[in-house]
């Protein structure tokens, strides 16, 4: 099976972040990670290559700090990676991320495409559903377990309050995977030393602008949200704030 | 033609009572703009959804239906309502963030040449333009997002941006159009097979008073002993965010959270949890809620009754004494 791999770098999690002078985006010079729905589904498709061959492209878009993730991704074992690089790409929409991405593997033939199930910054959810769309093929989302069949694959997709469902579809086709379907492996020396000489294929924003439209929505502006309580805060030594929340527990929520 | 169409949801013949959260929003959104509403719900025998959603106080209810629409699957349900919105050129689509919608919402918008803003949490009036306010980088950042095409817009709102009894009832019950969609069978390229549920839930953490839940500010699965201690002393149940149980360090069966279960105790103990949307739509009903984490940034703040900021691995042993002896 040949399998892409969507990842995508955000902030760290803890990460302070704070507004640029456009008051729409951050300020980039934080600390970035792998989305970690996105790790998962790398790990899946190092599983899947293990059990059944082939090979498996990581793939991300962004500006030169990006190429960490990919850097990440060779070191874990994917085979190749493509970097669509450019700060043009931040500040592209779904669609347009899923448009540059399509068209940015147009002479490839993958048998799957994963994407984590969202990102931790934007949250959209979107990116791999559209990109199965422009592709013209199917797809399947929150998806917790992957079996190749004769046919296609058999899928275990989560629903909410803990159902699950089961589905089969053919090949090729898009998935966004759950964060928790597998365990994630940490990169060994030699895997982090082969990285370095495994192929990693740069794609410019020239190469891909064609294929890319406006923006169909737009962010106005990012802010602090209001405040949906007043929260009381708590302050003193360990033992100060416990016998002051004791006091609270005792006296306001009044469950001791 | 409706200016405003809710996609209501059903699944299995049951109409989603989160539907009627979004009923809400739209008769809000109405309220301001004066647009008409209606709704559609799409499926293959839709007589007891339909009328679920035609006591909402709305113009009109389409029960949008196809044999190929009885069991859920994108290829369908993208059919039959692109169909549908084509034919009625609605201004603004509205439905629950589910994850039914979340899988088949994108690429309709997609597939009509339009943009769809996902898991809003509200909507601003901005001159003539509406423009909707969603969560960013975890909850960090709100942000207010407009569309810059022509409508159809398409928008879904997370579970609990508005209320259920805000849904305004109507006097009589709204009257019921049925389409039939036109489905090639051929179009359907996903087979979906039967809903079930994993090992039985052993903890039915709904019915608990009292929640003590650790997140990834616990560090070490060790390390959950002291909320474990702290749970025992309030006579509390002990619970997580999802990475906790994705990593085995409590089992899924204690997880709360969009993925888990939704509970509302009288206190719930938010320990080193940073308050993720997904995480908050599982609790945020809780009564109480007390959180205790070193970042004071961390959006479990915003919907906490109290607040520590501290390190949770002083703070808990010290409680955990403080309440035994008020119990003692």
């Amino acid at each position: 099976m040949k399998i892409l791999v969507c990842m995508k770098q955000v902030p760290q999690k803890d990460a302070p972040l704070k507004l640029n002078e456009s008051g729409a985006w951050i300020r980039e010079d934080v600390s970035y990670e792998v989305n970690e729905p996105d790790a998962y589904a790398l790990e899946e498709a190092l599983r899947q290559k293990e059990k059944h061959s082939g090979e498996v492209v990581a793939i991300t878009t962004g500006p030169a700090r990006a190429q960490q993730v990919l850097r990440e991704a060779l070191a874990k074992g994917a085979d190749r990676a493509i970097h669509l690089e450019g700060s043009e790409f931040v500040a592209l929409d779904s669609l347009n991320t899923a448009k540059a991405i399509a068209t940015a593997i147009k002479d490839e033939k993958f048998d799957l495409i994963f994407t984590g199930l969202q990102s931790d910054d934007y949250g959209y959810a979107q990116t791999g559903v559209l990109l199965a769309e422009i592709l013209g093929w199917p797809h399947a989302t929150i998806i917790m377990s992957i079996d190749k069949t004769d046919s296609g694959i058999r899928l275990k997709r989560e629903l909410e309050s803990g159902f699950f469902q089961h589905l089969e579809m053919p090949l090729p086709a898009v998935l966004t995977i759950q964060s928790g379907i597998n365990k994630l492996r940490y990169a060994t020396l030699i895997g982090i030393k082969q990285a370095k000489n495994k192929p990693l294929r740069k794609v410019t924003f020239a190469e891909v602008q064609s294929t890319v439209g406006p923006n169909l929505q737009k962010i106005e502006k990012l802010y602090i949200p209001q405040k949906q309580k007043k929260t009381e805060m708590l302050e003193g030594s360990p033992s100060e704030v416990a016998k002051k929340l004791v006091e609270k527990l005792k006296n306001e929520v009044r469950v001791l | 033609m409706p200016e405003i169409l809710i996609v209501a949801e059903q699944r299995e013949g049951k109409f989603n009572r989160v539907s009627l959260e979004t009923l809400a929003g739209a008769q809000a959104i109405a309220a301001e703009t004066g647009w008409t509403v209606e709704a559609a719900v799409v499926g293959s025998n839709l007589d007891g959804p339909a009328q679920e959603v035609a006591k909402v106080k709305l113009a009109k209810v389409y029960a949008i239906e196809a044999p190929a629409l009885e069991h859920y699957t994108a290829d369908a349900y993208v059919a039959a309502l692109k169909q549908f919105i084509s034919s009625k050129q609605p201004r603004l689509v509205l439905m629950p963030h589910t994850y039914q919608v979340r899988d088949f919402a994108p690429k309709l918008a997609a597939s009509l040449g339009r943009t769809l803003i996902s898991d809003s949490i509200g909507y601003r009036k901005d001159g003539d333009k509406l423009v909707f306010t969603r969560q960013m980088f975890q909850g960090k950042f709100a942000a207010d997002v407009s569309f810059s095409c022509d409508p159809p817009h398409f928008a879904t709102f997370q579970a609990g941006a508005f209320r259920v009894d805000k849904a305004e009832m109507g006097a009589a019950a709204a009257a019921v159009e049925r389409v039939s969609a036109q489905i090639d069978n051929g179009a359907i390229r996903v087979k979906p097979l039967e809903i079930f549920k994993e090992a039985k839930q052993a903890v039915d953490l709904t019915q608990a008073e009292i929640i003590v839940s650790v997140g990834r500010g616990i560090k070490e699965p060790k390390n959950i002993d002291l909320a474990k201690a702290l749970a025992e002393a309030l006579g509390g149940e002990i619970a997580a965010s999802r990475p906790i149980c994705d990593s085995g360090w409590l089992p899924m069966d204690r997880q709360i959270g969009s993925s888990g279960q939704t509970v509302a105790p009288k206190l719930y103990l938010a320990l080193g949890i940073s308050g993720a949307i997904q995480h908050i739509v599982g609790m945020k009903g809780s009564r109480s809620i007390i959180a205790i984490n070193k970042d004071a940034e961390a959006p479990i703040f915003e919907i906490a009754d109290y607040g520590i900021v501290g390190n949770l691995f002083d703070i808990v042993p010290a409680l955990t004494e403080e309440v035994r002896k008020a119990r003692a």
